[in-house]
C-alpha cells in the first residue's frame, strides 16, 4: 500500500474530505488555501484561495458543484468547483469552525467558534442552487448554544436532526425545524469531541476525542455501540464501507511534538475491527499528529492530513480486501 | 411504737429512697475497703515449672536457682526463698516463693527472670504472688465463661494460600491502572483470566489503587498503601468480611512497607512523623500509638496481631561526599528465619533486635568502628531443614569498614548471636563494596569498587570480585580483578554460575545524552577441575545494562532500561543442548550459553520473571515517564505472547510463591518421570487452547449476530422513513461503471537542435 504524498500545503491539514465518487480530495489547511486533487495520481487540480486565515472545514455537495469553506477570517464561502471562483461570502463575528451539507445538498449548516463574549452559535442555511450567487445572508434557523460549545456536527440521515459534539465531550441532537435540543447524552466523552462521521448508510456514526477513545454512535438514538480505546488523543475517525474497520488518527500534542522521535508521538492511522473492538493494524509514514481522515466513499482508499502540512492518499491493496483475520467471521457488507 | 431513728416517720416511697441511698453508700465503702489481692505481698514473686526432686537433691536445686538468679541479675538471699515441700510425696511441689525486700527489686526480677531457661527441659515462669492469687478469686467456676463474656459464634477463615490450589498451577498476576487494580490468572500462551471469587465475579476492589501495591515475600497477603495505613488482603477474595481477612495498620502518610522474610512481621516507614494521638478523634490513632512513639517515623508490626512491637524515629542523613546521602529502603534488613532485624547506623555499630521482643541482643548494638553496610546470610533449603531438626547454623552477617588511618579496609563474616568474627579480609583502595549473596547462601560475592592507588579522587575506576566460600572450611576467598566498571552482577538462583555487566565507556555516568553506552557481558563458573571460578563466555559491545535470572536457574536476560534509544531484550540459555547429553557441558563450559531470542518493548522500565521461570513481562509503567505504558508478556524464548499497551499504566506485579513443598526425593521422581507427566500437560494445553478459542468464537458470533440484527431494523426504519418522503436515494455505487481509466499524457522532449538552413 504505497501512498501517494500530497505536497502542496504549507501548513498543517484541518480537514480533508472526498467527494461522492471518490475521484476528487478537498483539503483544508491552516496556509489559508483549499486544494483540489486527483486522488488517482496525486495530481493537484486546483486551488480556491480567497481566505485571509486558516481554513478550518470544508465540504462538498453530493453532485460535486458546489463547495462550502469556513475559515479564521470570519467568513463562511461558497464556491463552484469546476471553476473555482468564489460565489457567494457569508460574515460573521467569529471563526467558522465546522460546514456541512445536508442530506439533499439544500442545506448548510455551520458551526461558529465561541469567543470575546460570542456565543457558540450553530447556523442553518437555505441554498439557493439555481442562482448560486445570490444566496440569504440570513440563515433558516439559529441554535444559540448554552454550555459546552459545540466543536463538530454533522446532518443525521433525512436531515430533521443535526447531530453535535461538544468540547465537554457531550454529543446532542438538534431538531432542524425548531431549532431545540432533542436528545443529549452529557458524557459520552471524557474529552473534548475532535471528530464525527457518519456511516455509509447514516445510521451510525462515529466520534473522536481527546479523551484518546473513539466511539459508535447509533443515529436515532444517540447509543453508544462501541469504544475503541488507544494510548494517545484522537483527532479524527472514520468508518470505512466494504470492509468491517473503522480508521483512527490522532497523536501526542503538537505543542509537545517536536522533542520526540516519530515512534513516540503515536502519529499512525489505527485501523480497528468495528464490532469486536479490537486493533488490526497500523499505519506509520507522518511525522506530525494527524489531524483529519477521510474515507473513499466507495471504500477503496483513505486519506489522511497531518500536523507536518502533507496528505497522504493510500489506495487499498488486494490483499486488504481479500484477508480475513477473523476466519469466516464477517458481518454483512456496507455500502 | 416509736424508733430511735424514726424509720417509721418516712413513708413507703422515701424508704425506697432511703435504702438505695444506704446500698450506694455501703458499694462505696465496700469498694474503699475491699482487700486488695496486690497490697502487701507486692514483693514476693512465685517461680513455676521447677523440676521436681527429692531430698537428696533439695539443696542443690536451691543453689542452682540461686545461682540462676544471680547471673540474671536480680539475687536472693537463701532464707528470702521458700520451696513449698510435699510431705506425703516426698518431693517439692515444682514451684518457689521469692519475697524481695521491696517490690521495685521483685518487678525487676519479674522482668528479667520470666521465661528463663534452667536446664534443658524447664522454662522458668514467674508472676507476681497477687496476680495469682487474683485470678485464683476470679469469680469464674471451671469452664464456666466470665460475666459480661460475648461468645462470637466461629467464623471459618479462608485458606490463606488458596491460590496455590489451581488445577492447572497457574500463577497470579495484578496490573494496576489509572485507579484500576485487577488480578488475574495467567493462562497459557498469554491468555489472562480474571481471578474471581467463589461468587464468580472476578475479584475487585475499588479501595486499592490509592498508592500502590505490593506483594508479601512468600505471595500471601496483598498490601495496599493509603494515606491512613496499610491494609493486608488475603484468602481466596482478597477481601472479606472485615476481621477476617483484611489486616490493617494504622500509620498516617506511609510511604514504605517491608515484610519479614517469613511474613511474620512488618515494617511501616512514614514520612511525616507520628504525632501525639493521645486527643485524636480516631480511635485507631489513640490506642495504637502512645506518647513514647511521639516523633517517630518506623513502625515494627506483629502482622498477625496487628500490634505495634516498636516504633523507631528517622535517622540523622548519613552525609556523604555530595550532600546528604539519600535512604537506602530497606533501612531495618531481617534475618531470613525472622528471628532478628538489624539497622546499621553508619560509621559506629549494627544494631540487631530480637523478635518479638524487639530488644537489642544481649542489651547492646554490635559495635564496629566505620562500619558502612551489611547484609544477611540467606538460608537454604538445607539449613530449614538442619533448623527444624534442632541442628542449624546460627545466622552470618556480612559487613564492610572503609581505609582509616593506615589501617586497611575490611570485609568480615560475623555469626550472630555469637559475635564471632568468622572470616575477615583485609582490601585497599576501595571505594565503595557491595554484597551479592547467592540465594541458598552457598557464595558471597563482594563487588569492591576500587580506585588507582594516587588517584585524587576517589571515583571507582575498576572493581574487584571478592568471592567467599561459605560452604567451605575456613570460608577461602577467590579474587578476580577486573580492569573495568561493573555495574551489574548477579548470581545464578540455585546455582554456582553469575554474570556480570562492565564498562569502559568514558560516558558511564555521565548522563551524556543521545549516547548509547556499550557493555560487556560475561559469565563466570568454577571451573570443574581446579575448582576456581573461570570466566566461560564473554560477549563485546551489548547494548543491556540490565541482567534477570530466571528464579529458577539457566535462563537469563539481558535488557536495555532506562535509554531513550533503545529497547531490546535478549533471552538465553546457559545449558543449550540439542541432544540430551549432559556431559557436552563438561566438556567445553560455556559452548551451550545460546541465545534463543531477541525482542523490543518500546518504553520497557521494569522487567520481572514468573515464579515459575517460564515466563517473563516487561512492563512500562507511567510512574517513570515512559512514551508507551502498558505490559508484554513473554515465554522464556523469547516469544511474545502478549501485549497491552495501557493509557496511565502504572504496575505490573506477580504474585510469589512460597517454597515448594515437595522433599528432595519427591522432586527427583517428577524429574525422573517428566516426560510421562508433560504429555499430560501438552494434553491439556491442546484442550486449553480449543476451549478458549471456541468462547472467543462464539462471542464473536454472537456480536456478528447482534449487529447485523440491529443494522437490519434500523435500515428497514430509515428506508420506511425515506419512502414516505419519497426521497429514496439512488446508491451512487450501483450505478457507477467498473474501474474508471485515468489516462494520463506525458509530453517529454527528447531532442531539440538548431539548424540554420542557407538558403
Amino acid at each position: 500500500m504505497k501512498p501517494i504524498i500530497l505536497q502542496g500545503h504549507e501548513r498543517s491539514l484541518t480537514q480533508i474530505v472526498f467527494n461522492a465518487e471518490g475521484d476528487l480530495l478537498f483539503s483544508a489547511s491552516k496556509d489559508n488555501v483549499v486544494n483540489v486533487w486527483f486522488t488517482s495520481n496525486g495530481e493537484r487540480l486546483g486551488t480556491f484561495g480567497d481566505h485571509k486565515g486558516s481554513v478550518w472545514t470544508v465540504a462538498c455537495d453530493s453532485q460535486t458543484k458546489y463547495l462550502v469553506t469556513g475559515a479564521a477570517d470570519n467568513t463562511m464561502r461558497l464556491w463552484d468547483v469546476r471553476s473555482g471562483k468564489c460565489l457567494y461570502v457569508w460574515e460573521f463575528l467569529t471563526a467558522v469552525k465546522r460546514v456541512a451539507w445536508s442530506e439533499d445538498d439544500e442545506m448548510l449548516l455551520s458551526i461558529t467558534e465561541q469567543r470575546s463574549g460570542q456565543p457558540s452559535v450553530i447556523r442553518i442555511f437555505k441554498i439557493n442552487r439555481e442562482d448560486p450567487a445570490n444566496q440569504s445572508s440570513t440563515p433558516l434557523r439559529e441554535i444559540i448554544l448554552t454550555g459546552s460549545k459545540a466543536t463538530v456536527a454533522l446532518w443525521a440521515p433525512l436531515s430533521d436532526h443535526i447531530i453535535t459534539g461538544h468540547e465537554s465531550g457531550k454529543v446532542a441532537k438538534y431538531d432542524t425545524k425548531t431549532g431545540e435540543e432533542v436528545m443529549v447524552v452529557e458524557e459520552s466523552h471524557r474529552g473534548e469531541i475532535t471528530d464525527i462521521q457518519l456511516s455509509p448508510d447514516g445510521t451510525y456514526f462515529i466520534t473522536s476525542s481527546k479523551d484518546k477513545t473513539a466511539r459508535l454512535f447509533d443515529s436515532e438514538t444517540l447509543q453508544e455501540m462501541k469504544v475503541y480505546p488507544t494510548e494517545t488523543p484522537l483527532n479524527s475517525a472514520c468508518i470505512a464501507p466494504l470492509r468491517p474497520y473503522v480508521i483512527l488518527g490522532g497523536g501526542q500534542d503538537a505543542m509537545s511534538v517536536t522533542t520526540t522521535s516519530s515512534r513516540a508521538g503515536k502519529f499512525e492511522s489505527r485501523f480497528w475491527h468495528k464490532l469486536f473492538e479490537e486493533e488490526v493494524g497500523r499505519v506509520r509514514g507522518h511525522f506530525g499528529p494527524i489531524n483529519t481522515l477521510a474515507v473513499h466513499p466507495q471504500g477503496k482508499a483513505y486519506a489522511s492530513g497531518a500536523e507536518d502540512g502533507f496528505v497522504r492518499v493510500h489506495w487499498f491493496d488486494d490483499s486488504y480486501f481479500r484477508s480475513r483475520p477473523y476466519g469466516d467471521l464477517e458481518p454483512e457488507v456496507e455500502l | 411504737m416509736s424508733q430511735p431513728n424514726g424509720y417509721d416517720e418516712f413513708d413507703e416511697e422515701e424508704q425506697i429512697d432511703l435504702q438505695a441511698e444506704l446500698d450506694e453508700g455501703f458499694a462505696e465503702i465496700e469498694q474503699k475497703y475491699a482487700v486488695d489481692a496486690q497490697a502487701g505481698v507486692e514483693n514476693v514473686l512465685v517461680v513455676d515449672n521447677l523440676p521436681i526432686v527429692d531430698e537428696s537433691k533439695r539443696q542443690r536445686l536451691v543453689e542452682r536457682l540461686r545461682q540462676v538468679f544471680e547471673k540474671a541479675g536480680a539475687g536472693i538471699d537463701e532464707d528470702r526463698l521458700s520451696m513449698p515441700w510435699d510431705n506425703e510425696k516426698g518431693t517439692n511441689k515444682g514451684f518457689v516463693f521469692l519475697t524481695y525486700p521491696d517490690a521495685q527489686q521483685a518487678e525487676n526480677a519479674l522482668r528479667v527472670l520470666d521465661g528463663t531457661q534452667f536446664g534443658k527441659a524447664h522454662t522458668l515462669y514467674v508472676n507476681r504472688f497477687g496476680d495469682i492469687e487474683k485470678y485464683a478469686n476470679m469469680p469464674v467456676g471451671e469452664g464456666e465463661l466470665p460475666t459480661g463474656w460475648r461468645e462470637k459464634s466461629y467464623v471459618e477463615k479462608d485458606h490463606l494460600r488458596s491460590w496455590l490450589g489451581d488445577a492447572v498451577g497457574r500463577d497470579q498476576y495484578l496490573t494496576f491502572r489509572d485507579q484500576d487494580v485487577n488480578v488475574f490468572w495467567n493462562g497459557r500462551n498469554g491468555n489472562a483470566e480474571p481471578v474471581r471469587g467463589p461468587d464468580g465475579k472476578p475479584i475487585k476492589n475499588s479501595k486499592w489503587g490509592e498508592l500502590y501495591l505490593q506483594w508479601s515475600p512468600l505471595g500471601t497477603y496483598l498490601a495496599s498503601l493509603h494515606r491512613v495505613g496499610v491494609a493486608l488482603w488475603s484468602g481466596p477474595k482478597l477481601d472479606g468480611p472485615i476481621g477476617v481477612n483484611v489486616l490493617r495498620f494504622t500509620h498516617p502518610g506511609v510511604r514504605l512497607i517491608q515484610f519479614s522474610p517469613q511474613e511474620n512481621y512488618l515494617i511501616t516507614w512514614s514520612e511525616e512523623p507520628l504525632e501525639n494521638y493521645e486527643d485524636h478523634p480516631t480511635a485507631a490513632l489513640r490506642e495504637t500509638f502512645g506518647p513514647d512513639d511521639e516523633g517517630n517515623q518506623f513502625v515494627v508490626w506483629d502482622l498477625k496481631a496487628q500490634r505495634v512491637l516498636r516504633t523507631f524515629p528517622a535517622d540523622k542523613p548519613v552525609m556523604g561526599e555530595d550532600g546528604p546521602r539519600p535512604m537506602s529502603w530497606p533501612v531495618f534488613k531481617w534475618s531470613p528465619d525472622d528471628a532478628y532485624v538489624a539497622k546499621v547506623n553508619v560509621g559506629q555499630s549494627i544494631a540487631v533486635y530480637e523478635l518479638p521482643g524487639m530488644g537489642l541482643l544481649d542489651k547492646k548494638s554490635v559495635k564496629i568502628e566505620g562500619v558502612q553496610d551489611f547484609e544477611w546470610c540467606p538460608m537454604s533449603d538445607k539449613d530449614w531443614e538442619a533448623r527444624k531438626a534442632g541442628k542449624g547454623k546460627e545466622n552470618m552477617i556480612v559487613y564492610w569498614t572503609p581505609e582509616a588511618q593506615n589501617q586497611p579496609a575490611k570485609v568480615n563474616l560475623m555469626g550472630l548471636p555469637s559475635r564471632d568474627v568468622l572470616r575477615s579480609k583485609n582490601l585497599f583502595n576501595v571505594t565503595d563494596a557491595k554484597f551479592y549473596w547467592q540465594n541458598q547462601g552457598d557464595y558471597l560475592c563482594v563487588k569492591v569498587d576500587r580506585h588507582a592507588r594516587k588517584a585524587k579522587t576517589k571515583k571507582a575506576t575498576f572493581c574487584n570480585l571478592e568471592i567467599f566460600r561459605i560452604r567451605e572450611k575456613n570460608l577461602p576467598v577467590e579474587v578476580i580483578e577486573h580492569k573495568d566498571y561493573v555495574p551489574q552482577f548477579a548470581w545464578e538462583p540455585h546455582g554456582n554460575r553469575f554474570a556480570i555487566v562492565s564498562t569502559n565507556d568514558p560516558n558511564y555516568g555521565q548522563g551524556v545524552p543521545g549516547v548509547v553506552i556499550k557493555y560487556n557481558v560475561d559469565f563466570y563458573q568454577p571451573d570443574p577441575k581446579k575448582g576456581d571460578f573461570t570466566l566461560i563466555k564473554h560477549f563485546e559491545g551489548k547494548l543491556a545494562n540490565t541482567l534477570v535470572w530466571s528464579p529458577k536457574g539457566r535462563h537469563i536476560l539481558f535488557a536495555t532500561i532506562g535509554s531513550s534509544t533503545k529497547y531490546d531484550i535478549e533471552f538465553y540459555d546457559l545449558d543449550f543442548t540439542i541432544d540430551d547429553n549432559p556431559n557436552r557441558r563438561e566438556v567445553e563450559p560455556g559452548a551451550n550459553v545460546q541465545l534463543l531470542g531477541t525482542g523490543e518493548h518500546y518504553g520497557i522500565t521494569d522487567i520481572a520473571w514468573d515464579p515459575s521461570g517460564r515466563y517473563v513481562v516487561s512492563s512500562a509503567s507511567s510512574w517513570r515517564q515512559t512514551p508507551e505504558p502498558g505490559f508484554t508478556i513473554w515465554d522464556f524464548k523469547g516469544q511474545q505472547l502478549a501485549h497491552s499497551s495501557l493509557d496511565k499504566f502504572k504496575q505490573f506485579l506477580w504474585r510469589p510463591r512460597p517454597p515448594t513443598l515437595l522433599s528432595k526425593d519427591a522432586q527427583r521422581k517428577v524429574r525422573k518421570e517428566l516426560k510421562e507427566h508433560s504429555r499430560v500437560f501438552d494434553e491439556e494445553d491442546a484442550a486449553e487452547e480449543n476451549r478458549g478459542s471456541a468462547e472467543k468464537l462464539a462471542q464473536r458470533q454472537r456480536e456478528i449476530a447482534e449487529w447485523n440484527a440491529w443494522r437490519a431494523r434500523n435500515l428497514a426504519r430509515l428506508a420506511e422513513a425515506r419512502k414516505a418522503r419519497g426521497k429514496e436515494i439512488v446508491k451512487v455505487a450501483n450505478t457507477e461503471p467498473a474501474d474508471e481509466k485515468v489516462e494520463e499524457w506525458i509530453e517529454e522532449l527528447i531532442d531539440e537542435t538548431e539548424e540554420v538552413v542557407v538558403a
